[in-house]
């Protein structure tokens, strides 16, 4: 018995399951929901429950929910802001990880330690409860903004001196929120690619003659591109879906698209158009993504332009 | 006189409480091939780490052309350096690495361009500039940077074991490949390596470290055939040493006691040696002669055969001295036949030109 389980532990058999294993996780947990959302989206709207259905009065394809999406300016501009808002949030994230990360790799082990749990020490508080502590700060009567009131009330001239900023329900309000939420999946992955980078090489490079700016250039930046093409899919991908962040301190007259999603599948009930959206995104969201993909391999090959 | 074209002067590095590099003085000529040998951890990379300046000296100074380099960021050194790992950038072409210091070089970009085809071409790597450095051999990629280093035609080039990783016939060819790109380049060179024969070959002088310090500076022959220490003599070529009292000076020539062969042995003398002194004799094992019959003259040492390793071209044997003590014989075979040379157990005579033993104070 203990033979036949060593035997199969070596054989294929084994490999086989390893190698399945995500597979088959894959399949249960993206490939079919993916396939009944798709299956939803043409379906049409019915007073039922669940709320669509196919054939009878209605046709067995409808492409309502997609014709929608690209004629009622309300999914347009969702899109867009959802675009622009992770976008901004992604630089943002990458503009102040990048440092950070950094920094990480050029500290003594020790501090090194401290400042990596100091980097994900936020999570271990509800998430809620972190975007509540924004509102709060954000708010008109908070330190926070009467701080930045007096920053902006010293910086401009008498006439357009405000009481206070009107922080909350805004885009700058999501961005600033998600921009912190996110922060840390830009910096780990980040640190995680500069850390394995050799520092002999930076030396190289300055005693060929590069003052260490271009040596950040030349060797630093082009090796970090993995990192920051990691760390950027990891911010702008949920940022872009988010939901939670725009609904409590987002401006809800130009809603974002996960915002959208959610109230067709709840207040408006309509499901069709709900897994339309989704498609929509999930499409914008792989597209980059496989084009990535697809030259990182061609790179990694070694094909010259 | 002029000045030398690379002055190190009392240069100490101290990393923390550790002294990694103790006082060491040396000059460079231009168009010099200069080795620093010496076992892992004496100093070397350091030493080559603060001409390249990349640490600087904790005590001392270093000029190199006349100009201290005191306060010189390695970016405006005249000096490339050749890593112990290559350090080839991984994202950008073998030409794109070559060419990677005429950036900073007023030319303008076909001018670069065949700068790093002359480079290519002097390293046999004409073909290989499209590829990146993941996709070429080893020994490649030790010509890639050698190729980058010499590309900005520097004043002076630091090479830090640049053919440990390459096997030995690789080793060898680069070895003299080395030697003929120095030549056409005339760039001074400082070798680091912890290979003597390769120290040997290369390089017109030897510095051997230890522990920090330069314990002696020499043309090849010279550290081999009059080393100043023990630490030198054991560490260049193989040698068999043995306690001895000095009975007598005359001239160049000293009489001393040897315990070991129980009886007096001639020997060059050094400076500074006196009457009564304990010091140390050490003998080559090639430069011993192994004989049947007794030869005539002075130092003669009679003894029996314990071992012996017959390599075709030579043989070594590791003779038992009436003492008990062993020393090592390596005897050329000139004959054919197996005839006349001694065998296990036969009593042997070994015999030394004075001029080849060697006298050793420190
Ligand atoms: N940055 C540093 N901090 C502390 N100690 C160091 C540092 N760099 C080198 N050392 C120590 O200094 C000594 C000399 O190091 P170095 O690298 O010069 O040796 P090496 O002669 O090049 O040896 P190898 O042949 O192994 O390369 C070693 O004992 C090493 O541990
Ligand atoms: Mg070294």
């Amino acid at each position: 018995m203990r033979n036949r389980i060593a035997h199969w532990l070596q054989g294929r058999g084994f490999r086989d399951v390893i190698i399945g294993l995500p597979y088959v996780w894959l399949l249960l947990f993206f490939f079919i929901p993916f396939c009944l959302v798709l299956a939803i989206s043409f379906g049409s709207r019915t007073p039922t429950a669940p709320p669509f259905g196919y054939g009878g009065d209605h046709p067995w394809i409808s492409f309502v929910g997609y014709s929608r999406l690209l004629h009622d300016e309300l999914y347009i501009r969702a899109f867009l802001v959802s675009l622009s808002n992770a976008a901004t949030a992604t630089v943002l994230c990458l503009l102040l990880g990048y440092p950070m990360s950094l920094a990480l790799t050029r500290v003594s082990a020790s501090w090194r330690n401290i400042l990596l749990m100091l980097v994900i020490l936020p999570f271990w508080t509800s998430f809620l409860l972190r975007v509540y502590a924004w509102m709060g700060l954000m708010g008109k009567n908070s330190w926070f903004n009467g701080l930045l009131t007096d920053a902006y009330n010293l910086l401009t001239p008498a006439g357009w001196h405000l009481s206070s900023i009107p922080m909350m329900h805004s885009n700058f309000a999501v961005v600033l929120v998600m921009v912190y939420t996110y922060l840390p999946f830009m910096i780990l992955p980040l640190y995680a690619n500069l850390e394995r980078l050799d520092p002999v090489l930076d030396e190289a490079a300055m005693d060929l003659g590069s003052r260490p700016f271009r040596v950040f250039l030349d060797v630093t930046l082009p090796q970090s591109l993995p990192g920051i093409i990691a760390g950027a899919m990891l911010v702008f991908i949920p940022a872009a879906g988010e939901l939670v962040i725009p609904t409590l301190v987002g401006d809800a007259s130009s809603p974002m698209i996960g915002r959208v999603i959610a109230d067709e599948f709840s207040s408006a009930s309509d499901w069709p158009m709900a897994a339309s959206v989704a498609i929509a995104l999930l499409l914008l969201m792989v597209g980059p993504m496989m084009l990535y993909t697809h030259y990182q391999t061609k790179a990694e090959a070694g094909e010259e332009p | 006189m002029t000045d030398p074209f690379i002055r190190i002067d009392n240069v100490s590095k101290k990393f923390g409480t550790f002294q990694a590099v103790q006082d060491v003085s040396l000059t460079v000529a231009q168009g010099e091939i200069f080795s620093l040998l010496g076992g892992s951890g004496c100093g070397k990379t350091t030493l080559l780490r603060m001409l390249a300046g990349f640490e600087e000296p904790s005590a001392g100074q270093i000029f190199i052309d006349g100009q201290d380099m005191a306060g010189v960021p390695p970016w405006q050194r005249p000096v490339h350096m050749m890593f112990q790992s290559y350090a080839l950038f991984p994202h950008m072409s073998v030409e794109k690495n070559v060419g990677y210091g005429l950036k900073h070089e007023d030319m303008t970009a076909a001018q670069r361009k065949a700068r790093v085809a002359e480079m290519l071409e002097l390293v046999q790597l004409t073909p290989y500039g499209h590829r990146k450095p993941h996709q070429i051999s080893g020994g490649q990629r030790q010509r890639v940077a050698l190729a980058r280093a010499l590309a900005r035609q520097p004043k002076l080039l630091l090479l830090d074991e640049p053919l440990a990783a390459l096997d030995k016939k690789l080793r060898e060819h680069t070895q003299f490949e080395l030697m003929s790109i120095q030549e056409r380049t005339g760039v001074t060179f400082i070798v680091v390596t912890h290979d003597q024969e390769e120290a040997m070959t290369l390089s017109d002088r030897i510095a051997v470290m230890d522990k920090g310090r330069v314990k002696q500076v020499g043309a090849p022959t010279e550290v081999y055939e009059y080393p100043n220490s023990r630490f030198v003599a054991g560490f260049i070529g193989s040698i068999t040493a043995f306690p001895a009292k000095v009975l007598a000076v005359e001239g160049d020539m000293a009489t001393v006691l040897v315990a070991a062969f129980q009886g007096e042995v001639q020997a060059r003398a050094v400076p500074g040696l006196s009457v009564g002194q304990e010091v140390t004799l050490a003998v080559r094992p090639e430069k011993l002669v192994i004989s049947q019959v007794r030869p005539e003259g002075a130092n003669v040492i009679a003894g029996q055969v314990k071992d012996l390793a017959y390599f075709g071209k030579d043989s070594l044997y590791r003779i038992t001295l009436p003492s008990g003590e062993l020393i090592s014989v390596h005897s050329v075979n000139a004959g054919r036949s197996a005839g006349g040379r001694p065998d296990w157990d036969d009593q042997v005579y070994l015999s030394f030109a004075p001029a080849a033993a060697i006298l050793l104070v420190e």
